[in-house]
């Protein structure tokens, strides 16, 4: 695929302002609001454009799945930090347009975190290039970063420049058995020390807490902890960040970003607690769960849920009007008709 | 959209009434020698006075400052301490100087919850200060840490020695509190992981005053390590140790301060500070290495035999904390010291692709001849940002002109190797043109409607950060005319 077909798609559907939907390999489309338009599939405009293992960057195309990426890296020790899941084929595009990172999250920091540099085809149809393969850059607004999680609302990211980080030399998962609350506290604490987390995930009255840095680092931590190590950990990070562990099944399932130390007294159905207490995932109908979240210091996010319940209730957190007013400005200073994902993160987008 | 900048004629006597209105006469300054000190920021290479300065003391004054130049057609030009080094808080001549200086209290420490509010007045050690009992800091670190404030850092993104490992401001503020030139207040980002809607937070950092005035700024705060200690290493020439930069990262090792000084650097700060450099070495690497006592020395061993492959000519470790100081103090103070064998110097900025660091060494070489002025390099090797100081002295006519021409070319060449004209001190108004280089029109296009998204008026910092296309295409054509254009390969208007 050529980048002209997504110009010209671009292009002709901000001309007869007809909708599109853009689409990776599609493995998010349970998630946020409205899906609407015709499809303008991006998954064949692919591969990796640069890499660079000293300069710790990749660059590719918006539909190179992740795996193909992450195979590259590793074959250079290296990682995408932010520990992105890949279900079904996802690709960079969508990786980023979604704005959602896996475990290591906690440590590492979030997709927007690694963002260095864009390629964006805006809604009318211009090729725009934002940042840079350097890891500092403060030249002008800083409209990478912007773009993720942005949903694919004020454009296709065709191309995409990561910084990559090398991979820990060593890891281990401990296992201890505590309550929700138990384990909230624990993580807090050390959170404040200089311990190597890289990941926590608390389900059914088990705390798994994965540690990852030099040798010396893991093994002083090991001991200072305790807890018992986990047998397959690399199998247990993986179904955590492709969410097919139990936590994760079946109906309506909440996502909910707080303060790590936040208490949401009253909410029932917590599955799961992972980012040091920062992420929480509740399921079933949650009745108050968004204004306790909000309460709480965070928000909730109506993360898996039939489309009936997303439309009414709104996939995100809805923002206050101030906020609103300039989400629209924004969105139409990229997206002038209207025709990127309408809908797809707020229905006033 | 207007190519051209837009003009202010301000009513000064309506500006002063209208202010008085709203500010107690100890929060406003208006006669001259009053607004003198005002009239630069760090880079005193360009000056102005403003009409007035505003100095308020609670946000609701500064809603009404924002409100009143909102509604009278007044550039605002928010200040921090005015450290800035590319002059985005110099004032503009008809507009007002918003000095956030009496915002200076530290709202709140959390322990459990790692994380401090502060107003942005706030100097940015005073929030590693207020940290410590808790074995807590704030790791963005500029060398002007001392002064600074969190307001400056997050509208320039600021970095330091720790960003290598630890990531500038922006990978370490989790929400700030903006008043819009409108006067409404927006809470962006907070103290869960992410925000519903657009990361506005990622585009408000580093805006550089241009879409809002920040009020408030919560901070993230991480442990302390409990030790640290560096890694001197002695190069005869500088495409080694630049080697030596891209060997550590290539072993999978991110140390916590990868820095560089090339032989004119240590020659002016060996006598100013005693630090023990090597004066015969072409470049000297400084790599921390900071965590437990077991992963330091796990890492230094590492860094040792990176470094010794990739052929240092002498190696030392610090054995105390007082000898890690000492290996850092000639750097921290590259500025001063320099500032000591030159009447005036010129700080530059420019990131570059860190394997052609010794490629941009050996043009900087060629131009100290071509401008007929020394320069001196201390750097952030690891992130690939320069910061060519350049030695020259106002009193001499035609010296500044030399040195800023030879700033411009450092910056143009940042970006044919691949780079930026700016890693950490901003575009303000020193870097405008090169703004040109850097983006073409449609991504300058772009800035400006977000810009106009935030501000329709254009009122905050006016003719900053982003050039009108008119003053490119003035920028393009003068090169052009001197028939000296550089980099031809790079698109111009
Ligand atoms: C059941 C299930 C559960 C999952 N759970 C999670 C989870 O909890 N967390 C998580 O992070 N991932 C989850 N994923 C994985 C998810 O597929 C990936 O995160 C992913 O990166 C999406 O990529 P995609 O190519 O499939 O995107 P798509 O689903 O095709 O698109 C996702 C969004 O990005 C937009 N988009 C796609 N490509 C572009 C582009 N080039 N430019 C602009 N916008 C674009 C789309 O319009 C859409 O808004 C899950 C997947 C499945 C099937
Ligand atoms: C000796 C020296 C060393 C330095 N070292 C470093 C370094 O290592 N790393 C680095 O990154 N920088 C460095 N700097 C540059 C400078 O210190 C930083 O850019 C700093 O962030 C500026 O902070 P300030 O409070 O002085 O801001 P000012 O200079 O007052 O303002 C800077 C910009 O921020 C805007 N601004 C200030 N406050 C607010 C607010 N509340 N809301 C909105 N906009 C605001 C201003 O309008 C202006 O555009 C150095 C400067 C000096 C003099």
């Amino acid at each position: 695929m050529r980048l002209d077909y997504i110009v010209d798609a671009l292009s002709l559907a901000a001309d007869s302002r007809s909708p599109l939907r853009i689409r990776g390999a599609g493995s998010k489309d349970f998630y946020g609001g409205m899906l609407a338009g015709d499809v303008l599939d991006v998954s064949a405009y692919r591969g990796i454009v640069a890499y660079e293992p000293t300069e710790l960057y990749i660059t590719a195309r918006c539909g190179t799945p992740l795996a193909e990426i992450e195979a590259a890296l590793a074959e250079k020790g290296q990682m995408l930090a932010f520990e992105p899941p890949h279900f079904s084929g996802a690709t960079l595009g969508g990786c980023v347009a979604a704005g959602l990172s896996g475990p290591r999250r906690q440590q590492a920091g979030a997709v927007r975190d690694f963002v260095l540099g864009v390629k964006l085809i805006d809604g009318a149809g211009q090729v725009l290039d934002f940042g840079g393969q350097v890891m500092k850059n403060v030249a002008g607004y800083d409209v990478s970063r912007l773009l993720a999680g942005s949903l694919g609302t004020l454009g296709v990211l065709a191309e995409v420049t990561l910084k990559v980080l090398p991979k820990p030399v060593a890891e281990q998962t401990l296992l201890f058995e505590m309550s929700e609350s138990e384990a909230l506290a624990r993580l807090n604490q050390w959170g404040g020390q200089p311990l190597p987390i890289s990941a926590s995930f608390w389900h059914a009255g088990q705390l798994s807490l994965r540690l990852a840095g030099t040798h010396a680092a893991v093994e002083a931590a090991c001991r200072m902890l305790g807890g018992t190590a986990a047998v397959a950990p690399e199998q247990l990070w993986l179904v955590i960040r492709e969410q097919t562990h139990p936590a994760f099944a079946g109906g309506v399932l909440w996502r909910l970003a707080l303060p790590s130390t936040a208490a949401v007294p009253g909410l029932a159905g917590l599955r799961a607690i992972e980012w040091g207490g920062g992420l929480r995932w509740y399921g079933g109908e949650a009745a108050g769960i968004r204004d306790a979240a909000t309460a709480a210091g965070g928000h909730a996010v109506l993360y898996r849920a039939p489309e009936s319940l997303r439309c009414r209730e709104g996939a995100f957190a809805p923002l206050s009007p101030a906020l609103l007013a300039l989400h629209r400005r924004l969105k139409k200073s990229f997206d002038p008709h209207g025709i990127l994902n309408p809908g797809r993160l707020y229905a006033e987008l | 959209m207007p190519s051209s900048e837009p003009t202010f004629a301000t009513d000064r006597q309506l500006l002063a009434a209208n202010l008085r209105n709203v500010l107690l006469a100890h929060c406003l300054l208006s006669d001259e020698e009053d607004l003198r000190p005002y009239e630069c920021d760090g880079l005193t290479a360009y000056r102005e006075l403003p009409l007035a300065v505003c100095l308020p003391e609670n946000e609701g004054q500064v809603i009404d400052v924002l409100r009143t130049c909102h509604r009278l057609g007044v550039p605002v030009v928010a200040r921090g301490a005015g450290t800035g080094l590319s002059g985005g808080a110099m004032p503009h001549a008809q507009g007002v100087v918003l000095s956030l200086a009496r915002f200076n209290k530290i709202l709140r420490v959390d322990r459990e919850a790692r994380l401090a509010v502060v107003q942005p007045g706030v100097r940015n050690l005073a929030v590693s200060e207020a940290a410590a009992p808790f074995g807590l800091y704030y790791a963005p670190d500029p060398s002007s840490q001392i002064a600074c404030t969190l307001g400056g850092n997050v509208a320039e993104n600021s970095g330091g020695v720790h960003c290598l490992k630890y990531g500038l401001t922006v990978h370490n503020v989790l929400r700030i509190r903006v008043v819009s030139i409108e006067g409404e207040i927006f809470e962006i980002g907070s103290a869960a992981p992410d925000a519903p809607g657009y990361d506005l937070l990622a585009l408000l950092i580093g805006s550089e005053g241009m879409l809002g005035v920040v009020t408030e700024v919560t901070v993230k705060l991480v442990p302390k390590p409990e030790l640290a200690q560096v890694v001197m290493a002695s190069f005869a020439d500088v495409a080694k140790a630049g080697d030596a930069v891209a060997a550590i990262i290539a072993a999978g090792i991110i140390p916590a301060g990868l820095e560089m000084m090339d032989k004119p650097a240590t020659a002016a700060v060996e006598p100013y500070v005693k630090a023990g450099y090597d004066l015969d070495a072409a470049a000297i690497l400084l790599c921390e290495s900071d965590g437990t006592p077991e992963e330091v020395a796990e890492e230094i061993a590492r860094v040792t035999a990176v470094l010794t492959a990739a052929g240092a000519s002498d190696i030392r470790v610090s054995q105390s904390e007082a000898e890690r100081l000492r290996f850092w103090a000639g750097r921290k103070a590259a500025f001063p010291a320099i500032g000591r064998i030159t009447p005036d110097y010129y700080c530059m900025d420019g990131t570059i692709p860190r394997k052609r660091l010794a490629e941009m060494l050996a043009a900087i070489a060629e131009m100290e001849k071509k401008y007929r002025l020394r320069c001196a390099n201390v750097f952030h090797a690891g992130d690939g940002n320069l910061h060519p100081l350049i030695m020259y002295d106002a009193a001499q006519a035609g010296e500044w002109a030399r040195a800023e021409a030879f700033g411009a070319e450092i910056l143009e060449l940042s970006v044919a190797l691949g780079g930026s004209i700016t890693g950490e001190h901003g575009v303000g108004i020193e870097k405008i043109n090169q703004m040109c280089v850097q983006y073409k029109t449609p991504e300058l296009e772009a800035f400006r409607r977000i810009k106009t998204a935030f501000d329709e008026q254009g009122l905050l910092n006016p003719g900053k950060a982003v050039p009108s296309l008119h003053r490119c295409a003035e920028y393009g054509r003068m090169h052009v005319h001197h028939g000296d254009l550089k980099f031809p390969e790079l698109e111009r208007f």
